[in-house]
């Protein structure tokens, strides 16, 4: 059983090596050194929520015929994609270690160990925590209002490319069947 | 996901929506009401059953409410590793998580250094062998193609196809309230062109909310979260469905209800989406966005936007806020960590004193219908003990400000709206007795059959 699944894990990573992908550059833990899309495959592949960042990296697929606005919506894409990752992880591991040191100290404070007799981890209840929400969302408030306006231009751009690239796409393709009508 | 599966046999509830039964792969006790299931270990659930669609679940796991999807014959996704990794996030909700090292800054406090200790002995303790992690993760990407057959599936979830159908069942009670002729053209034509409204706005809304809904348990399945479909495509269809929507309100019925759904539209995708990230003045906003459907049911019976018609809004706007406040009680954690600003994260007090006054201000909207001659005084006496009750449940939450008390009050909201709405219906005042008594609404009445000629 194992094997067999080693197996496989083997024949996708080093299958398709030839076939040229980019994956997203400071992607973490999601994309993983191991995941190749297959070669015969002409689409994106999208992978499990990252660890840190709760996003799904993607695997953009290059077309040898790649335009030059096809590459900029590529680009513009893998760019959000890294940025994306980049604040997203450092916003939820920042939540992790201040909610732990909130916890901590709060234990702390009260004079209870982290570990009960059974071995596990104390908590704090919703009602304590609450004072560690609101203060971590008013720290972060101007943080998030700048990743607001950012995201917003940014999805509105990478749509707008789509949507350029969709219709040239399109109009291609009605010529296309113009002239093999014509012959 | 055994917990899900799991069920006692529920309790039903005061009949609500009846929704066919759909067999899927997870074996239930087959239920044809909206209803609640206690289970052991202190778990509600929540099922909402669907002829064509996939089973949602709000599940308390950990006293953490938060809804996911599960998709039924789903090819392209794996549901059971995907709820696995569900299930073990969810775990860690109020638990101090073994994380792996993050790079951090030097601290002098003797309180790091001892976290630190305490994070490397659990690391050793709680890692999974790496090569079975790795293929299982290897089977977990999919390929970005869109298959036409889940593309119904995925437009419902895009569109928020529940949501939707409440806020069509509210414009319907608006237009079974107005004091007028029956006129089925007309009701389903406004009923279809405020799904639609309804259907544009929440694909907007998801559209520019996706990496907020990936942090968020609640919404981590949504469609373009998991990129089952393109932003592109998801702006089309809102366009294919706003424009055809606003476009049949305006002709089809009357150009004031038009106006309320683009504007309603507008409200929702342009002011309460941005602001949920600003300010917490959001909720109202929200709350007169979920108002609107009521007087768009209204208008599109009479034409005219009279005082029953703001009545029903103001019933509407003042039962969002119980609604909503008691399920944001529970998602404080998610929004803190999402940025949105909530009242249940910076204003804690606040969001309990709104949540009770909207509830005892539906104690008086619901005496007011009578004085504005829409229902008779039967209606005030009968809502009584459903409003009562839910005013206690908001004085509990603002008394008691636990998990528990907003739990119930939230699911009270549920079946409270539609019990109202049905007893307003049975209380509706019939035209006959209006005509006896000669009043003005005989005239709006023939100036309403004017202006609905074109």
């Amino acid at each position: 059983m194992a094997a067999a699944r080693a197996g496989r894990a083997l024949r996708a990573a080093g299958g398709s090596c030839c076939h040229r992908c980019s994956s997203s550059s400071s992607s973490g833990g999601g994309a993983g050194p191991g995941f190749r899309p297959p070669p015969h495959s002409r689409h994106d592949w999208i992978g499990p929520p990252d660890r840190l960042s709760n996003l799904r990296p993607v695997i953009f697929h290059v077309p040898r015929d790649e335009s030059a606005l096809e590459r900029r919506l590529r680009e513009a894409r893998q760019d959000a994609q890294a940025w994306n990752q980049r604040f997203w992880a450092q916003q939820n591991a920042a939540f992790q270690q201040e909610k732990e040191e909130f916890i901590y100290s709060r234990l702390k404070a009260k004079g209870l160990a982290v570990r009960d007799e059974t071995g596990q981890k104390a908590t704090l209840n919703a009602e304590e925590m609450a004072d560690f929400y609101k203060d971590f969302l008013s720290k972060n408030f101007r943080k998030h209002m700048h990743y607001n306006r950012d995201w917003y231009k940014r999805n509105f751009t990478i749509t707008f490319l789509m949507g350029q690239v969709a219709l040239v796409r399109a109009l291609r393709w009605l010529r296309w069947k113009k002239k093999s009508v014509g012959n | 996901m055994s917990a899900a599966r799991r069920c006692s046999p529920p309790r039903a509830l005061a009949g609500l929506f009846i929704w066919h039964l759909k067999k899927t792969g997870i074996r239930q006790v087959p239920c044809q009401f909206v209803h609640l299931c206690r289970v052991a270990n202190d778990r509600l659930i929540t099922f909402q059953y669907f002829n064509f669609l996939k089973r949602m679940y709000v599940t308390q796991y950990n006293k953490d409410l938060s809804q996911r999807a599960k998709p039924k014959s789903d090819s392209v996704a794996s549901p059971f590793r995907e709820s696995q990794q569900l299930d073990q996030e969810k775990k860690v909700i109020h638990k101090i998580i073994p994380i792996s090292p993050v790079h951090q800054p030097l601290s002098k406090t003797s309180n790091i250094n001892e976290l630190k200790e305490m994070k490397l002995a659990a690391e050793i303790e709680g890692s999974a062998t790496p090569l079975r992690a790795e293929s299982k993760e290897e089977r977990q990407w999919k390929e970005m193609k869109l298959r036409l057959d889940d593309l119904p599936g995925i437009l419902a979830r895009l569109s928020k196809i529940k949501l939707t159908a409440l806020v069509v069942c509210t414009a319907s009670a608006g237009f079974a309230m107005a004091p007028v002729p029956f006129d089925l053209t007309c009701f389903l034509l406004a009923s279809l062109g405020t799904g639609l409204a309804s259907c544009a706005a929440n694909s907007i809304n998801q559209f520019f909310e996706v990496p907020f809904d990936s942090n968020m348990n609640r919404t981590k399945n949504r469609p373009l979260v998991r990129g089952q479909i393109s932003p592109l495509l998801a702006v089309c269809f809102a366009a294919s469905c706003g424009v055809p929507g606003i476009a049949l309100l305006t002709l089809g019925v009357n150009p004031l209800t038009g106006a309320l759904g683009a504007f309603n539209i507008f409200l929702y995708t342009c002011c309460y989406t941005p602001m949920k990230r600003m300010s917490i003045a959001n909720t109202w906003v929200g709350a007169v966005v979920g108002a609107i459907p009521p007087v768009m049911g209204w208008t599109a019976a009479t034409g005219s936007l009279d005082a029953g018609a703001l009545l029903l809004g103001g019933i509407l706007y003042s039962w969002q806020f119980p609604h909503f406040n008691a399920l944001s009680w529970g998602l404080r954690e998610d929004y803190s960590r999402g940025g949105y600003c909530m009242m249940s994260v910076t204003h804690p007090g606040l969001c309990r004193r709104v949540a009770l006054r909207h509830c005892v201000a539906l104690i008086g909207l619901s005496t007011v219908a009578p004085v504005l001659d829409i229902t008779t005084w039967t209606f005030p006496i009968i809502s009584l003990p459903i409003n009562l009750y839910i005013s206690y449940l908001g004085f509990r939450f603002y008394r008691d400000a636990d998990r528990s008390s907003s739990r119930k009050l939230f699911f009270c909201s549920l079946w409270h709206l539609p019990m109202l709405l049905l007893v307003m219906f049975s209380c509706k005042k019939s035209l006959l007795e209006k005509e006896e008594k000669g009043d003005l609404h005989g005239g709006s009445h023939g100036r309403a059959m004017e202006m609905r000629l074109p």
